[in-house]
């Protein structure tokens, strides 16, 4: 076979394992503060530093963000559980051992809606998610002579989020990894910031023939810091298994570390004693038990969720699915939304204005919806008048808009009547002024008169400047034709 | 059960310390001691027993997510026999 034959033949079996830091403010088992980007080494305390003596007491938080992210993905919710030691050598984890959940992971189960690679909704199953405390960070790069060790990370709070082996594609993978992000920062758990190393990604990865029911050999990726480093690996990666397959050699079972530098994977030094981590309970920390109230306590605390936001606006708003997937993809618009459509039942326009004049005046000024000065009340009633016929769109988004910008205090309609801006409907008054603008340009009246209808635009923009855009456009077109018979 | 070299060479080299021949023999008859008055408890049948994990039985001793400053930078660096006034500094762990 040839290297096109082996990947029209093989599918990719792909599975990830999310870590995810939690935002919490103190560490897992520990007091210290648990902030990125601090001096290295002053976010420490003796436990995490590893000194003996020294005892774990767990992060009732940990705990809570946990069971968030579980309800959240319709997890089953261990209701016993304990701690284990994972132990192993390693500077970065001063104690010898990581305490995790082996044995008793706080969350089995459960599920990730994603977009498919057929576009269709596709759901990712888990296999589980554990609790469990980040180690320091070790920098190989910054001294000639030695490893430098920050603890800082040491004993911060993690979630494991683990998938079933069921993407099949890179763009699948960065999908999730998509609404995972979406997830955890709507839950608030987790900032989801893949470059700053507060949400972790690791692949498995194999091919196997399409009639095989046997996966291929699996190899593991890490070090991707970017999403789209995620997939760059994956596509790598696949190409790679699908030549070694086709020169008939065969695929180690390794882990990989990705090279953003050429997009490819390079296998790292097998480790003699792989995997002996001699894990164990954990004797420091208690049992924990999780009861059915403290389960409904989080469940009437939870926020509202990212997919069943995206369902509303399709199918109860009528909106597109594309306008929906904007409105949804940041927490912070979605709710300015949510607050927008308290205020007035014109969903579209709602969406139109967010998506409009909103986000444009955001992305000018490089600014989160969360800084943005006008109310979603004021927008609101600002849908209202142009929905009443008061005042027409484009007044609204060019004139009103930027006023409110500056005086997002002033309402909407006393800004359109100081400045003249509501729609005229007195035909009267209108009257007079197309007679004026008439009178004050014979010659092309005598034009117009005489059928040149082009003449049309230069009258109805007279008209518009000494309106201030407030004339109606369709009054205004009738008008002209019964006073330019009049003359 | 019976301490052999390979047991011990592999546990050596997972807690990183080497050991000499003498000191191996030792370290093998030590063990086997150890291991054999442990053993003791394979006498008594638990079948249908649930391991015991914890000898309390307290459940959900947690604190609130508060955070306190426990030491400064440089009382945490102070017992590190190999420094920087940032870093705990280590031999070099990846060859580039």
């Amino acid at each position: 076979m040839n290297l096109k034959e082996v990947l029209e033949k093989y599918t990719p079996v792909i599975g990830l394992e999310i870590h995810a830091q939690l935002n919490t403010k103190s560490k897992a088992y520990s007091t210290d503060v648990n902030e990125f980007g601090s001096v290295p080494n002053t976010n420490v305390s003796p436990t995490s530093l590893g000194h003996p003596g020294t005892l774990p007491v767990f992060n009732s938080a940990t705990l809570e963000y946990a069971v968030r992210l579980g309800l959240a993905c319709k997890s089953n919710i261990t209701k016993e559980m304990h701690f284990d030691r994972k132990n192993y050598f390693y500077a970065d984890m001063p104690k010898g051992y990581q305490i995790t959940q082996d044995k008793t992971p706080i969350c089995t189960g459960g599920e990730i809606l994603i977009k498919g690679d057929n576009g269709k909704e596709r759901s990712i199953e888990l296999t589980r998610i554990h609790m469990e405390e980040d180690s320091g960070k070790s920098i190989h790069d910054m001294d000639p002579f030695d490893t430098l060790i920050d603890l800082n990370r040491a004993g911060v709070p993690l979630v494991e989020i683990v998938t079933e082996p069921v993407l099949k594609s890179a763009k699948e993978a960065y999908n999730y990894l998509t609404e995972v992000r979406k997830l955890v920062r709507y839950l608030g758990i987790c900032d989801g910031n893949m470059e700053e190393g507060s949400m972790r990604c690791d692949v498995n990865i194999s091919i196997m023939s399409k009639d095989a029911t046997e996966f291929g050999q699996r190899v593991e990726i890490k070090n991707m810091n970017s999403m789209r480093n995620v997939a760059k690996a994956i596509e790598f990666e696949i190409v790679r298994h699908a030549e070694l397959i086709a020169k008939g050699e065969k695929i180690e079972q390794e882990t990989r570390n990705f090279d953003a530098s050429t997009n490819s994977t390079i296998g790292m030094r097998k480790k003699e004693d792989a995997h002996d981590y001699r894990y164990f309970p954990e004797p420091d920390l208690t049992k924990l038990v999780v009861t059915n109230e403290y389960i409904e306590q989080i469940k009437n605390s939870m926020p509202p969720l990212p997919n069943d936001l995206f369902k509303k606006y399709v199918n109860k708003f009528n909106l597109s699915e594309y306008d929906a997937y904007n409105l949804t993809d940041d927490k912070g618009i979605a709710l300015y939304f949510e607050e927008l459509i308290t205020n007035t039942k014109n969903y579209k326009s709602a969406a139109n204005w967010m998506m409009g004049s909103i986000k444009s005046y955001l992305n000018q000024n490089a600014l989160t919806i969360e800084s943005f000065p006008i109310k979603a009340s004021t927008i609101a009633s600002l849908i209202t008048i142009i929905d009443d016929g008061a005042i027409n769109n484009s007044v609204a988004t060019q004139k009103i808009f930027p006023v409110l910008i500056e005086n997002p205090n002033l309402a909407p309609l006393e800004i359109a009547k100081e400045n003249n801006w509501i729609i005229q409907n007195d035909s009267n008054e209108l009257e007079a002024v197309i007679t004026a603008i008439f009178k004050a340009n014979p010659e092309e009246t005598e034009r117009f008169k005489n059928g040149d209808k082009k003449l049309t635009g230069f009258f109805m923009g007279k008209i518009m400047k000494e309106t201030k855009g407030a004339a109606n456009p369709k009054t205004t077109a009738q008008l002209i034709n019964k006073v330019i018979n009049n003359i | 059960m019976k301490i052999n070299d390979t047991i011990v060479d592999k546990i050596a080299n997972l807690s990183k310390l080497s050991f000499s021949g003498k000191e191996k023999e030792a370290i093998k008859s030590d063990m086997s001691k150890m291991l054999d008055f442990v053993g003791k408890l394979e006498e008594v049948n638990t079948d249908g027993i649930e391991p015991l994990i914890h000898m309390t039985k307290e459940v959900n001793v947690l604190r609130l997510d508060v955070s306190e400053p426990m030491v400064s930078q440089q009382e945490a660096l102070k017992n590190a026999p190999k420094k920087d006034s940032t870093y705990f500094k280590i031999p070099k762990v990846l060859s580039k």
